[in-house]
């Protein structure tokens, strides 16, 4: 198929930035979405052009790097999927296809489509972990048991890979189903009651210090969330901050 | 004698490690304070290293090429993790893991590594279940383990099909704690270009700044590479697209050896390469070949027909079927080992009865399992004479739960839908053994370099056991290079902070700018990624499931024109001193294209066949193995260690005997 | 509590809710009284004049009513600022209809929409009873009220801007109320679909209820 690519060219943090026009031929339905992109890098360098730089790795959907937004969308028209595992055959011959960086002051844009996610890994350092010493003396792993369900709901947030869709895809650019991730894992989990208080209100302060905006429950990050997080552990945040900062003595 | 001293602790095999850490030289904590590490590389290894060696009071500045340190390919590993709890008592001990490993790896593992792996693979669930890593748990809440590998006792944990993903998170978590702290500074977006030794000792890197092109001189009292494997050597394999040796490579030219670089392990359950546009292969867990059944069609024609989309797998008859592993292997059938099963797939498809369009694929059929499952259930539920509907609804339900995100994910990448179809597979390079060679502390060949993790070569000898990689990445970070690393750090109380304006750094930091420079101005009308292909191609044909004197002889050549050409005609686009990611891969590719040639002289000079490297001159002549890897104890039961010496092709072999006290050496058969 | 919940981002979602749920609570009792016209003009006009004249009504919770309006429109508009300076460069494409429902992204605009009927609104009942009450002094005054209702659901351009209002009412309810409960961390996999399902049929019951005795008066009069 061949199709007509409006890509986002931005040389670096300063630059304005704006939409080129490219055209790609013999794109086959079984290419991922990265692998179109390859193609028409190789065609720009072939030309003497500055390829598009874009964010990938792994492109097998788990380390979440990749982080485009297709046609409107984040990671683009499928579902449950990251950029790299979108396949060509969801799009038609002749299709006009926009893509861009994520969107947010808290994430802007270094280069083309490539964003600067180091606002998520400050939020992780001001408490997503558990403060045990790397020792390997810690009690042995069976001595406390954890109701399955628990480790199940523990598991579901624990799989977030940190991509930032839900940022990308909020109208209000809020990282709260990215934090709510983290917060619930160690809610739910006995390792994580100790400084479950404080966690919450770290990250949730260092959230609001990054420039994210506010949830209004709209619900669109779940829905393109690749690895399917329920907002319903965004209502667990709101719960475990509004019970610690009802009780912190603060 | 050899250069090489392993630094063995003495004593039995049991206590060595004990002994060791109990006579092994200390730094005291306000010491701690004045010494820097660094750090290349936040996998599991790199990750749980840098958190470990802050938390004891080390400075230390970690790095990584990715824009965060979770983004590390660990997290892509599926299966599980090893360790020898016993918590199913079903006998399992850490000489029972020990010996697993050992004979898993072929018998070209260091006995004395491995045994240390098992001594502290328990430590490992225990810190990890500490650090919140959600563990699969059974309905009493305790953890559960499956069955993984093709070994006898259950004792793999796992958390769904994200182990790897989880373990990562949980050093990344205790990485940020560090980071918070102060303890440790990250660099995300730097790549280490350059060792930097002074009076032969390991002193510092240079990094680049990936966004900025900047070249940055980093001093430190020592320096650990935890950069993993160099299976992009093969272009396409499972790595992630920036798993890159440099890191190791670098170290090897500046004197680290590099060991058994032939020994790399390919899976054979991947998805099939689609078409020459393929960037990567994807793996599915191994676990896949407990119910699916290996075939390709009997018949020439039916291939043919298949191939040209005039007949469906579905259509041929049990008669027209090859299910060749159940054929060659009766006693294991489709659970043989990895290289077995993986070769087996090579062997049918080059001769010939590959079922996709590009002749690289065989089929891995549900259909009797469910079947199975689906008579079984309807027994349970007690229904009696179950039509054919049911039966397959109740059979793919159970599949369903077994493997449901791994046929999602199939079925997103193929476009077919493995219930109704059998899925097609391909073998795909997975994890390297080999790497740079290390004594029992982990230090390299260059004192003060140590190198953990994939990148080293200690603990799979020829071949790795399923499950075994995340423990060892772990092991080395969070509970062996922790305490080894301070035997020679005790040495360095006093040396005060090491000066990053010296004459070795100023030297280093020209010599990668001039190799940058180099690299831009050669201008010529190749892409990186056409060499990167080409790279691969030979890789592939000659030095991939079997190897041949011929092949070899000729891949070592073909990589050495590749790597002229690669200089003299490789057009990178852009400039030096910006977010250039095509320079980056440039810098990468062009180890590669030395690596590989070093891969093909090791797999030449090995002529046996052990574990994931198959010489097809060493084979079984006669008798019930006949056909079937031959191993030669007598000639080649050492670790081959290479110095540089300026080209590949003249690097030097120093050899390391491996001793077996313990164990004995046994010949392994799936017949 | 001091710093955490006016200031914080989850704080504030919660107090939204929190001056959610009242106003929605304020609104059927509203209803409920409004409702009374339509069965009885006595029983209206006693009810409105209990509501006009008690002093716990009229000094505590007319004031607090009212703080509640405003802070629920103050905040409303505060985070719509930030929340759009948060994304300071737009999508140039941007398909938004296919992860969420219009409602739940103009929460702004039906909001305001509702606030600007409430202008309406206050002018024509709120104002005239605090002037009755609070300049003239007229205290006593139990059968005003339904002639007063009546009086001004006779005008067709307050009837058409009424219904209007309600609509737009309808669509921020659609989403509210079971955003409110998600705000105050209540998602529950057994109760939610419940509570979504009620959300619905208030948010269309009570709008649709108040468009119904503007009209049957309207009809009435005529």
């Amino acid at each position: 198929m061949d199709l007509t690519l409006k890509v986002w060219r931005q040389k670096n943090r300063e630059d304005k930035g704006g939409l080129e026009t490219y055209k790609v031929t013999g794109i086959l339905g079984h290419y991922s979405f990265l692998e179109m992109l390859d193609v028409m890098n190789e065609q720009l360098i072939t030309q003497g052009k500055d390829p598009v730089a874009f964010d990938h790795d792994c492109r097998e959907g788990i380390c979440g790097t990749c982080s485009l937004y297709i046609n409107g969308e984040a990671h683009g028209p499928d579902r449950k999927v990251t950029t790299c595992q979108l396949h060509m055959r969801m799009f038609n011959d002749g299709e006009t296809i926009y893509i861009e960086p994520w969107r947010s002051a808290a994430m802007p844009v270094i280069k083309d489509l490539i964003v600067d996610r180091s606002s998520f890994d400050r939020i992780q350092q001001s408490g997503g972990f558990v403060s045990v010493n790397t020792s390997g003396n810690t009690q042995d792993a069976n001595a406390l048991p954890i109701p399955k369900m628990n480790a199940d709901k523990a598991f579901d947030v624990a799989a977030c890979i940190g991509c930032g869709a839900c940022v990308a895809t909020c109208k209000n650019s809020s990282a709260m189903l990215f934090v709510a991730a983290k917060v619930s894992q160690y809610a739910y989990l006995p390792q994580g009651q100790v400084e479950r208080k404080q966690r919450v209100l770290n990250m949730v302060e260092q959230m609001d210090k990054e420039g994210f905006g506010n949830c209004t429950n709209t619900g669109a990050c779940e829905i393109e969330c690749p690895k399917g997080i329920s907002i319903e552990y965004i209502a667990k945040m709101n719960r475990e901050y509004l019970s610690a900062s009802i009780s912190s003595e603060e | 004698m050899s250069v090489l001293d392993s630094k063995i602790p003495d004593g039995p095999l049991k206590d060595k490690w004990t002994n060791h850490k109990n006579h092994i030289n200390l730094v005291n904590p306000a010491n701690k304070r004045n010494i820097d590490i660094i750090v290349v590389g936040t996998g599991l290894a790199g990750g749980s290293a840098a958190a470990s060696l802050a938390e004891m009071g080390y400075n230390v500045k970690s790095f990584c090429y990715q824009d965060s340190p979770r983004r590390a390919h660990s997290i892509a590993a599926q299966g599980g993790i090893n360790a020898a709890k016993n918590y199913q008592n079903d006998g399992d001990s850490v000489y029972r893991l020990f010996y697993d490993t050992v004979k898993g790896g072929d018998y070209r593992s260091r006995e004395a590594n491995v045994h240390r792996l098992s001594e502290v693979s328990g430590n490992i669930i225990d810190q990890c279940v500490a650090q919140g890593v959600p563990f699969g748990r059974d309905y009493g809440g305790l953890l559960d383990n499956r069955s993984f590998g093709g070994v006898l006792v259950s004792r793999t944990f796992y958390a769904k099909g994200q182990t790897g993903q989880q373990l990562l998170l949980g050093a990344y978590s205790a990485l940020n704690r560090q980071i918070a702290k102060g303890k440790v500074t990250m660099y995300n977006r730097h790549e280490m270009v350059e060792l930097v030794k002074v009076e032969g000792k390991a002193r510092g890197i240079i990094a680049r700044n990936l966004e900025t092109g900047e070249l940055e001189r980093h001093s430190a009292h020592a320096v650990v590479i935890a950069s993993g494997g160099y299976g992009n050597v093969f272009f396409l394999s499972t790595n992630a697209m920036g798993s890159n040796a440099t890191a190791a490579w670098k170290i090897h030219k500046k004197g680290a050896h590099f060991a058994n670089p032939c020994y790399t392990q390919i899976h054979p359950t991947c998805i099939p390469r689609s078409g020459d546009h393929q960037s990567k292969l994807t793996l599915m867990s191994e676990s896949l070949r407990n119910d699916g059944r290996i075939w390709v069609p009997k018949n020439m024609e039916d291939v043919l027909a298949i191939r040209e989309g005039k007949l469906m797998p579905i259509d041929l008859s049990e008669e027209q079927r090859d299910y060749y592993l159940e054929r060659m292997y009766p006693a294991f059938g489709n659970l043989v080992p990895r290289d077995v099963a993986s070769r087996a797939a090579k062997e049918r498809c080059d001769a010939g009865y590959g079922v996709n369009k590009t002749g690289e694929a065989v089929y891995l059929d549900f259909a009797s399992a469910i079947q199975r499952y689906g008579k079984q259930e309807a027994a349970i539920a007690r229904i009696k004479s179950p039509s054919v509907d049911e039966i397959l609804k109740l059979g793919e339900a159970v599949i369903e739960s077994k493997y449901g995100n791994l046929f999602q994910m199939y079925e997103k990448i193929v476009a077919e839908n493995p219930y109704k179809t059998p899925m097609m597979i391909y073998p795909a390079v997975h994890y390297t053994m080999g790497g740079v060679w290390v004594d029992y502390n982990l230090m390299t060949s260059v004192e003060g370099c140590y190198c953990i993790g994939e990148a080293n070569f200690s603990d799979h000898g020829s071949n790795r056991l399923g499950a075994s990689a995340l423990m060892q990445g772990l092991a080395d970070g969070y509970f062996v290079l922790p305490y080894t690393i301070g035997d020679y750090l005790s040495k360095e109380i006093s040396t005060g902070a090491i000066a990053n304006d010296s004459a070795e750094f100023i030297q280093a930091e020209r010599e990668v700018s001039d190799r940058i420079e180099k690299l831009m101005n050669i201008k010529g009308t190749k892409t990186v990624d056409h060499f990167h292909k080409l790279l691969g191609k030979v890789m592939w044909e000659y030095v991939g499931m079997a190897r041949n004197e011929e092949g070899l002889k000729r891949a070592m050549k073909e990589i050495k024109k590749i790597r002229t050409d690669f200089w003299n005609d490789v057009k990178i686009p852009g400039d030096k001193n910006s977010f250039n990611p095509e320079l980056g891969k440039a810098g990468r590719v062009a180890d590669f294209l030395e690596l590989g040639e070093l891969f093909a002289k090791d797999a030449l000079h090995r002529n046996e066949s052990c574990g994931g490297h198959f010489r097809e001159e060493s084979v079984e002549l006669d008798g019930e193995q006949k056909g079937e890897a031959k191993r030669n104890d007598e000639d080649y039961a050492y670790v081959a260690a290479w110095e540089y010496k300026g080209e590949p092709a003249d690097a030097i072999l120093h050899k390391e005997e491996l001793e077996f006290k313990d164990i004995e050496l046994k010949q392994r058969s799936y017949k | 509590m001091s710093k955490g919940l006016s200031s914080s981002s989850v704080g504030r979602k919660v107090l939204m809710a929190v001056s959610g749920f009242f106003l929605m609570f304020f609104l059927m009792q509203h209803f409920v009284i409004n409702l009374f016209s339509v069965i009885s003009a006595d029983l209206f006009n006693e009810v409105s004049h209990f509501m006009g004249t008690n002093g716990l009504v009229q000094f505590v919770l007319q004031p607090v009513l009212l703080v509640g309006v405003l802070f629920h429109l103050g905040m409303g508009i505060y985070l719509d600022v930030k929340n759009k300076a948060a994304r300071p460069v737009k999508y140039a494409m941007d398909k938004p209809s296919e992860n969420s429902n219009w409602m739940s992204r103009n929460m702004i605009i039906t909001g305001i929409m509702v606030m600007l009927f409430l202008g309406l609104h206050f002018y024509d009942f709120w104002l005239p009873e605090i002037k009755d009450k609070f300049i003239d002094g007229k205290w006593d005054e139990p059968t005003k009220y339904f002639t007063h209702l009546q009086h001004k659901f006779q005008d067709l351009a307050r009837i058409v801007i009424y219904c209007i209002s309600f609509v737009f009412l309808s669509l921020h309810l659609l989403h509210g109320f079971q955003s409110a409960f998600q705000s105050a961390g209540f998602n529950h996999n057994k109760y939610t679909p419940t509570i979504r399902k009620l959300g619905n049929l208030y948010a269309i019951i009570i709008p649709a209820g108040f468009v119904f005795i503007a009209l049957f008066h309207y009809f009435k009069q005529l």
